[in-house]
């Protein structure tokens, strides 16, 4: 196996996906929240992997634009759950030394008085590790 | 009733009233909620990877903590709510998972998601019922058109939630009922304010939030009611084009039950 | 001691190439018993089969083994064969080395040995076979269709029209089905009802077929040629041969608010009814859930009004015994409930309507009589989207995991006519496959997209946001363009999953037919045999056995048709003889295999028994009624004596069987 076909096998496994399930209808991406602001879209993210091609979604900036929010895990007709590939390949990136997206000097210039710690511990868990 | 309670960071810091009134309304309606000793953050988003095991383990001892006590594990946040029942079906479903947890803590007796997680209005829906609740309120906000903002994380994964109807949910209305006032049904009640983004990327959490409360005006409401710390910090801020206020829920339950005191 | 012949079959290569033919040949021919074995290409060729009936001649043979192919392929052949030489059919065992030996092997040692087993194995059942001789029953000439839509008026009429009664049970008030409900037909567009119709007037006017209409099956006894069935009429509270069906009451009745199943429920109807103008029986029927005179005895408005007298409120259920010699299964479908799809806010918007529901609402007859006007306010949409495989093609457990097959036929069809009768609408339609195989029917689909600009766009709505303004947020992924889309629109059409209709899963049961995880009845054989159960006398015709349209559905239909009518020209029927029977000696009367038998085939009797010291005793034992008998064989494991056994399967044969394996 080369290091392509083992990148692609480690983000099947985290992620515990079966990319194969997919129909390629669309809903994923019919019904995600942050479309607009992600160069690649769930279903491509899906595809991709499916494909082997994890390269330019590890380069993507729409790992850091996933909400988490479990629409398409929701909606899929195939039982697909994207937002786990998504996170796999995020993690992916993250758990790289020095690859953290989010570093703790950055926090107090984000903070206002209000913010609730959720947010931050959440932001952590999505983007350091 | 007694409950094993869960707070979760958030309330104990920027949520503090989603707490208090909880403690309050609890109280008044004959419930008793046992904050669990020495829980941890539960990390404030379920990690999706199957091979996270260490980031699920404090929520794996707060379920423990609650089997031994012999109790429910009742939580408020909506966060912290998705969190724990995720993890706890992880541990009732995902052999590898379960085993790999119960190595790390080493317990007495193995942990296999023994433990029932209820959300605060769970409590009030199954254990009390609202139209209990709706007798025993004094101070009914009659007239007051209220939206329910349910956001992401109280309904979805809905196999794994089990809570409501994911796309047609119904009990923050039947409770907004129960209290005396109006629910108003908008399309965006279930979909995300823009959640943790708000650090990263202002203006999608902005967009996202805006318009969930310009739909919710759209319908006539006049406030919106949440159960997450998150969700009502970026209706407050973030809806930057609207201005409803946004209450969480407990507050207008201990209102109604005449029991509020600031 | 048996003497017994073995003939191996090649099967071409199928056998020969994984079996070692020879070796297994020469292998069986030393067993005890045997005194001829051979080996050849074609068993079942007319050169093979003489082979065995030479053989049978010239060596006197008194049972044969042929390792050939499974049973189900080829043990009538062979048994015909067996007769024709003038041997017992019943003497005749398969050794299946194909299906269980040389498809799955690949290696030829391997798969030699097994055969060489599987031969010794049906050598040793046959030295305890004894020959049977099946029994003849009667065939009832009478057929029952169980539904009375399209499926169930095609087979009636074809079966009554070859000169036997057939009998109609519809449960509701009419024949007619789901096609009575539609507007045009896919892909000539022809109108529903103009054709449909006439045919529900054919079955009223033949003299061969009776229709019982709000009824349905009850009970189910008996066997092929010769079941009883019990049919509940349900109390109409109108009698149906004075009723003239001409529709006073059913503008007089002062109860206006019941929900129109017919228009489901877009519109109202009174509590007595008659579906709708062309409906057969044109007679009213009174529903007891709303009737004023039923629920409170005040008022009574439908009598008084009704100058033929039919009315009848003091009218019972009506149980009804009627025998027939076959029965087909016409129960049809229904689309889903939406309740796992609400992103769709079917329930959140009167304007979102099933696909059903468009029908009704572009019908002329439907709840605006035509015009194509949305529910909420009765204003012209000018934007439409259809949204395809709603419920269909669906492994998340919301839905169903099949494609309902007609969607997007119906939806070409009514995106097509919107275009047509109203120009000036904007008609998407999404979806994920477009699946057009039928004759013109890809032309058909073409035509809406090419012809009339119907905007098809490859991806999926993920979400149907009702706005305060009266619009429909429509959030949708195009993924030729990947984009993800926003558009208002003023009605969305829901091409709804289909799922059988929920009277069939119980009828099933009475039937003892079999049915699959989504509840569609089984065929007997998905390509050979698709218009039978594999119970026989059981007969399949339309929706109920997959989605299907209404060509298709006409087809299959005049299918089982012919298949009823090769059953009722027969005047009797050869029974299996390998039934069960009883050991009367053996019985201790406890039960056991009553409470087992899916058919009813055993009964107890009193029997008076002499025992050794000359006295008389009387003993209950079981008995068998070997026409009703299928050979399940589920009697004889139950049996804690061993009385019970099954003829051609006894537990000897079968012991004998794993003996020989074993050794």
């Amino acid at each position: 196996m080369d290091n392509k076909e083992k990148q692609k096998e480690r983000i099947l496994r985290v992620s515990g996906v079966n990319v194969l399930k997919c129909m390629k209808c669309g809903k994923c991406s019919g019904t995600c929240p942050s479309y607009d602001e992600m160069d690649y879209h769930p279903h491509q993210f899906v595809y991709m992997v499916e494909k082997g091609e994890i390269e330019p979604l590890l380069k993507s900036k729409s790992i850091y634009k996933c909400l988490s929010c479990f629409a398409c895990v929701e909606r899929c007709p195939r039982g697909v759950e994207p937002a786990k590939i998504v996170e796999a390949i995020r993690l992916e990136v993250i758990r790289k030394q020095g690859e953290n997206h989010l570093k703790p000097n950055q926090i107090p210039q984000l903070l206002d008085e209000d913010l609730p710690q959720q947010a931050i511990v959440s932001a952590f868990r999505k983007y350091s590790k | 009733m007694i409950f094993s309670y869960y707070p979760g960071c958030t309330l104990k810091t920027k949520a503090k009233e989603l707490n208090f009134y909880a403690y309050q309304s609890a109280k008044a309606l004959g419930i008793e909620l046992q904050e669990l000793p020495e829980w941890q953050c539960c990390g404030g988003t379920y990690p999706m990877a199957k091979d996270e095991t260490a980031t699920k383990l404090s929520s794996v001892r707060a379920l423990t903590l609650a089997r031994d006590l012999g109790n429910d594990l009742v939580t408020l946040c909506s966060a912290c709510h998705n969190v724990l029942k995720q993890v706890n079906n992880d541990m009732q479903n995902d052999e590898k998972i379960a085993s790999k947890a119960n190595i790390y803590l080493q317990l007495k007796t193995p942990y296999h998601g023994e433990t029932k997680v209820l959300h605060y209005l769970e409590v009030l829906r199954d254990c009390i019922g609202f139209e209990e609740i709706a007798k025993k309120v004094v101070n009914p906000l009659k007239g007051k058109k209220i939206a329910a903002y349910y956001g992401c994380l109280l309904l979805r994964p809905s196999k794994v939630m089990q809570m409501d109807n994911p796309e047609n949910p119904r009990i923050i209305e039947d409770f907004i009922k129960a209290i005396g006032a109006e629910p108003v049904i908008y399309p965006f009640r279930n979909e995300c304010c823009g959640g943790y983004l708000t650090m990263e990327d202002k203006a999608l959490t902005q967009k996202k939030s805006n318009t969930v409360m310009g739909s919710a005006q759209e319908f006539g409401a006049e406030m919106i009611t949440t159960a997450c710390p998150l969700c009502l910090y970026n209706l407050r801020k973030n809806a930057t084009e609207h201005d409803l206020p946004v209450i969480y829920f407990t507050e207008l339950l201990a209102e109604a039950l005449g029991v509020k005191e600031d | 001691m048996q003497k017994i012949g073995v003939f191996v079959c090649w099967c071409g290569s199928n056998i020969a190439a994984t079996v070692d033919v020879s070796a297994v040949s020469e292998a069986l021919s030393h067993e005890p018993g045997v005194v001829y074995a051979t080996n050849y290409q074609y068993m079942c060729s007319e050169a093979g089969q003489n082979t065995i009936k030479d053989a049978i001649k010239k060596y006197g043979l008194t049972g044969i083994v042929i390792c050939s192919c499974s049973p189900r392929m080829h043990e009538a052949t062979f048994r015909k064969t067996a007769a024709a030489a003038g041997l017992n059919p019943y003497m005749v065992e398969i050794a299946n080395i194909r299906e269980q030996c040389s498809w799955i092997h690949k290696d030829m040692a391997t798969a030699t040995e097994k055969a060489i087993i599987l031969g010794k194995a049906a050598i040793a059942k046959v030295h305890l076979n004894a020959p049977l001789t099946a029994s003849q029953s009667p065939v009832v000439k009478r057929a029952l269709v169980i539904g009375g839509g399209i499926a169930g008026i095609q087979t009636a009429l074809d079966i009554a029209d070859a000169g036997f009664e057939v009998d109609i049970v519809e449960k509701s008030p009419t024949i007619g089905g789901k096609m009575s409900q539609l507007d045009k037909t896919f892909p000539t567009l022809d109108c529903a009802a103009c054709i449909l119709t006439p045919k529900m007037v054919d079955v009223a006017q033949h003299e061969k077929i009776k229709i019982y209409s709000y009824s349905e099956v009850e009970a189910v006894k008996g066997f092929v040629g010769n079941f009883e069935v019990t049919i509940r009429k349900k109390a109409r509270y109108v009698n149906e041969n004075v009723c003239t069906g001409c529709g006073l009451c059913t503008e007089k009745c002062p109860q206006k608010n019941v929900p129109n199943e017919f228009n489901l429920g877009m519109d109202k109807r009174r509590a007595i009814y008659i579906p709708f103008a062309q409906a057969v029986p044109k007679v009213a029927t009174i529903d007891a859930n709303y009737c004023m005179k039923l629920k409170t005895g005040k008022c009574g408005l439908c009598e008084k009004i009704c100058t033929a007298g039919a009315i009848d409120y003091s009218q019972k259920d009506q149980l009804i015994e009627q025998k027939y010699g076959a029965i087909v299964v016409a129960t049809g479908f229904n689309p889903i409930k939406l309740d796992n799809f609400e992103e769709y806010s079917y329930s959140q918007s009167p304007d979102v309507v099933t696909s059903l529901e468009f029908e009704r609402i572009t019908n002329a007859a439907g709840p605006t009589s035509g015009q194509l006007l949305r529910p909420s306010d009765g204003k012209h949409p000018h934007t439409i989207v259809f949204v395809q495989c709603v419920g269909s093609r669906d492994t998340s457990g919301c839905g169903k995991p099949y494609c309902s097959k007609i969607c997007c036929m119906y939806t070409a069809k009514h995106a097509m006519l919107t275009r047509e009768k109203y120009p000036d609408t904007d008609v998407y339609v999404f979806y994920i496959d477009v699946r057009t195989p039928g004759k013109n029917f890809d032309e058909f689909y073409r035509r809406a997209a090419e012809e009339y600009g119907v905007h098809y766009i490859k991806g999926m709505v993920g979400k149907v946001a009702p706005k305060a303004d009266g619009k429909l947020m429509v959030q949708a992924s195009d993924l030729i363009s990947n984009e993800q889309l926003h558009i208002d629109a003023d009605m969305v059409v829901l091409a709804t999953a289909i799922e059988p209709d929920k009277s069939a899963r119980p009828l099933a049961t009475m039937l003892t037919a079999s049915m699959d995880t989504n509840d569609f009845f089984t065929e007997a054989h998905p390509k050979l045999r698709p218009v039978e159960s594999p119970t026989a006398g059981i007969f399949l015709s339309g929706t109920c056995q997959g989605p299907k349209d209404i060509p298709e559905t006409v087809s299959q239909a005049g299918a089982a048709a012919a298949k009823v009518i090769g059953l009722l020209a027969k005047d009797t029927l050869t029974a299996n003889p390998c039934v069960a029977h009883s050991d009367e000696m053996m019985c201790n009367g406890c039960s056991s295999c009553e409470k087992v038998c899916p058919y009813g085939a055993i009964t107890y009797v009193d029997k008076e028994f002499r025992m050794p010291d000359r006295t008389v005793a009387i003993r209950r034992v079981a008995v068998v009624n070997e026409a009703v008998c299928q050979g399940c064989g589920a009697c004889t494991v139950a049996c804690p004596s061993g009385a019970m056994d099954l003829k051609g399967f006894s537990n000897s044969q079968i012991m004998a069987e794993v003996d020989a394996i074993c050794k």
